[in-house]
């Protein structure tokens, strides 16, 4: 006989076990079993993850501090780090490559960090993500929680060390003379919605990473061109001025690129609306809204499998 | 026909039929050089450069409430792997496992982190295991003092690299113990430390397995085996090669160990 079980599947009738008359599917309909290790309904699946909101927070944080807990510094690398990042970037694109064509220079440098702190912070999003599940196997093979955990955990440790960045930011933006105004104020939604992109980014990730371990060999150079084509170091449309308008258009659509002018528009005075394409905050929220609930979708899809490897 | 099953004999656990295989990458015999992986991966699809090893075949059992179920069988014969899949840790190739509630094994060291201190990984591990913050709060103390890792100064708020390989086992023993199960599965060589803390561990053990429903106990330790549980399967390359009461599979393992 067969039978409807009650993730949907239809379950070929069972062979009847040595010891017992009945088929094990219906001893288990009997007495309420249920199958070890189904995936629950997206539903349930959202109800466990957010009973488990205390286990993300508590790992990212742990991940976090565990980075530079050898370090005699410390801490103090939070914001070390993306200081001196931003100082290696102005020495070579600003002093010997020059490629700030013709923006003042109090303009350019925050430009420029911007650029460098809000692309780390998907770039970095998407290799945690790639080695959530493959990296953390052991864990995924001993305890029982959603298994989106880990990915929105990890995405959730680049927020941490994005907000760290950003004292820097501030320090640099006030340092050329870009005070804090009511447009500050924009950092919060454009951050916000750059976090949920990155989080869909990285649960769609960790699921082909699961699969596909490789990826994390191969990332780091699909991430490099998505950089150099986001204008991180330069501004697009002056930079392209000399191709046609459609290759401009297309790369400045781009959400990184979007959620990197829009920064940079919050931030920085004398950076206008002018360098912004049309309808930037739909498209801001559109990416963020498709790759987010995409990618927890997709997760989901193979929660039973991810303790195979 | 259902005979067999009687009313006070409640099934736990229905393994049906379970058969697990793992894939591991890059371990396929033969030349193990960079082009020989890439001439793998173009002569016939993904599955070239994948080894499958067919780590537990078709095994099927009941257990039932009340029952306290050893699994033995020499190194290698599936039984981590069993009982990972009853947990519904690793998926089935075929077949299934049915279970009441949700089965948890006894252990929480992949959760933890050498770098953090003790105090954290306790927070850490208990909301790992899925543990509210108030429970943690509530066993924090209880979990610290039977760890006895304060017993020679404050060592729980040192990270927890620094402490001895016995000390962290003992720190790792009473996070994860410190929860209660429904379905409870305890992997062998759990009581580790010195002798004081083996028999505490063994105390805690057996109170565990009083609340819990079922308890699966893997040991090579046939002593343990015979204190404590009350049916035992043996396991043999994967396949179950005998199920019944403790006394009479005992006895044939260890003929066929030569013991």
């Amino acid at each position: 006989m067969s039978e409807t079980t009650h993730d949907g599947t239809v379950a070929v009738s069972a062979p009847a076990s040595p010891d017992e008359g009945l088929p094990a599917a219906q001893l288990a309909g009997r007495y309420g079993l249920t199958v070890s290790g189904a995936r629950p309904s997206l539903v349930e699946y959202v109800r466990q993850l957010w009973d488990r909101r205390h286990f993300i927070l508590a790992f990212s944080r742990a991940k976090l501090t565990a980075q530079y807990s050898q370090a005699k510094l410390g801490q103090l690398w939070q914001v070390a780090t993306p200081l001196l990042n931003a100082t290696v970037y102005f020495f070579i694109f600003g002093v010997i490559l020059n490629a700030s064509r013709g923006m003042p220079k109090d303009v350019y440098i925050p430009f420029l960090v911007t650029g460098v702190f809000v692309f780390t912070f998907t770039q970095s999003s998407v290799m945690a993500g790639v080695r959530a599940i493959s990296g953390n196997l052991g864990l995924v093979r001993a305890l029982h929680f959603p298994r989106a955990s880990l990915p929105i955990s990890f995405a959730l440790q680049q927020l941490q060390q994005l907000l760290f960045s950003m004292v820097v930011l501030f320090a640099v933006a006030i340092g050329f003379g870009h005070y804090p105004d009511l447009s500050w104020a924009l950092i919060v939604p454009v951050l916000l919605l750059q976090f949920l992109f990155n989080t869909g980014l990285a649960l769609i990730m960790a699921r082909a990473g699961a699969k596909t371990p490789d990826l994390a060999q191969l990332m780091p150079f699909v991430m490099r061109t998505w950089m150099y084509a986001s204008g991180v170091m330069f501004s697009i449309p002056i930079m392209l001025a000399d191709k046609p308008q459609w290759v401009a258009t297309v790369l400045q659509w781009n959400p990184a690129a979007i959620y990197m002018d829009l920064m940079r528009f919050a931030l920085l005075d004398d950076y206008g609306a002018e360098n912004l394409p049309d309808h930037v905050w739909a498209a801001a929220g559109g990416w963020a809204a498709l790759f987010a609930l995409g990618g927890f979708v997709y997760f989901w899809k193979a929660e039973e499998r991810y303790g195979r490897g | 026909m259902a005979e067999d099953i009687r009313d006070e004999q409640t099934p736990t656990v229905i393994a049906d039929e379970l058969h697990i295989v793992y894939r591991v990458n890059g371990a396929k015999t033969g030349k193990g050089s960079a082009t020989a992986a890439l001439s793998r991966i173009l002569k016939r699809g993904e599955e070239r450069g994948v080894r499958k090893v067919h780590a537990v075949k078709g095994v099927s059992f009941v257990a039932y409430k009340g029952e306290a179920v050893g699994l033995i069988g020499s190194n290698g014969s599936g039984k981590s792997t069993l009982l990972r899949a009853i947990a519904g840790l690793l998926p089935a190739e075929s077949g299934r496992v049915y279970t009441h509630g949700q089965p948890s094994l006894l252990g929480v060291n992949a959760a933890l982190m050498n770098d953090l201190t003790g105090e954290r990984n306790v927070i850490l591990g208990g909301l790992a295991m899925g543990m509210s913050r108030e429970q943690i709060k509530e066993r924090y103390q209880e979990i610290v003092d039977f760890s006895g890792i304060n017993e020679k100064g404050d060592f729980i708020t040192l990270p927890m690299r620094t402490y001895s390989s016995g000390m962290a086992a003992r720190l790792r023993f009473s996070i994860a113990a410190a929860k209660d199960h429904d379905v409870l599965m305890i992997d062998e060589a759990l009581a580790t430390g010195d002798r004081k803390f083996q028999k505490r561990s063994e105390e805690r053990i057996r109170e565990l397995r009083k609340e819990a429903g079922t308890v699966f106990l893997v040991s090579h330790n046939n002593k343990s085996i015979r204190d404590t549980c009350n049916r035992v399967l043996w396991l043999e390359r994967g396949e179950l090669r005998m199920d019944g009461p403790t006394d009479e599979v005992i006895k044939e393992y260890e003929k066929f160990t030569g013991k």
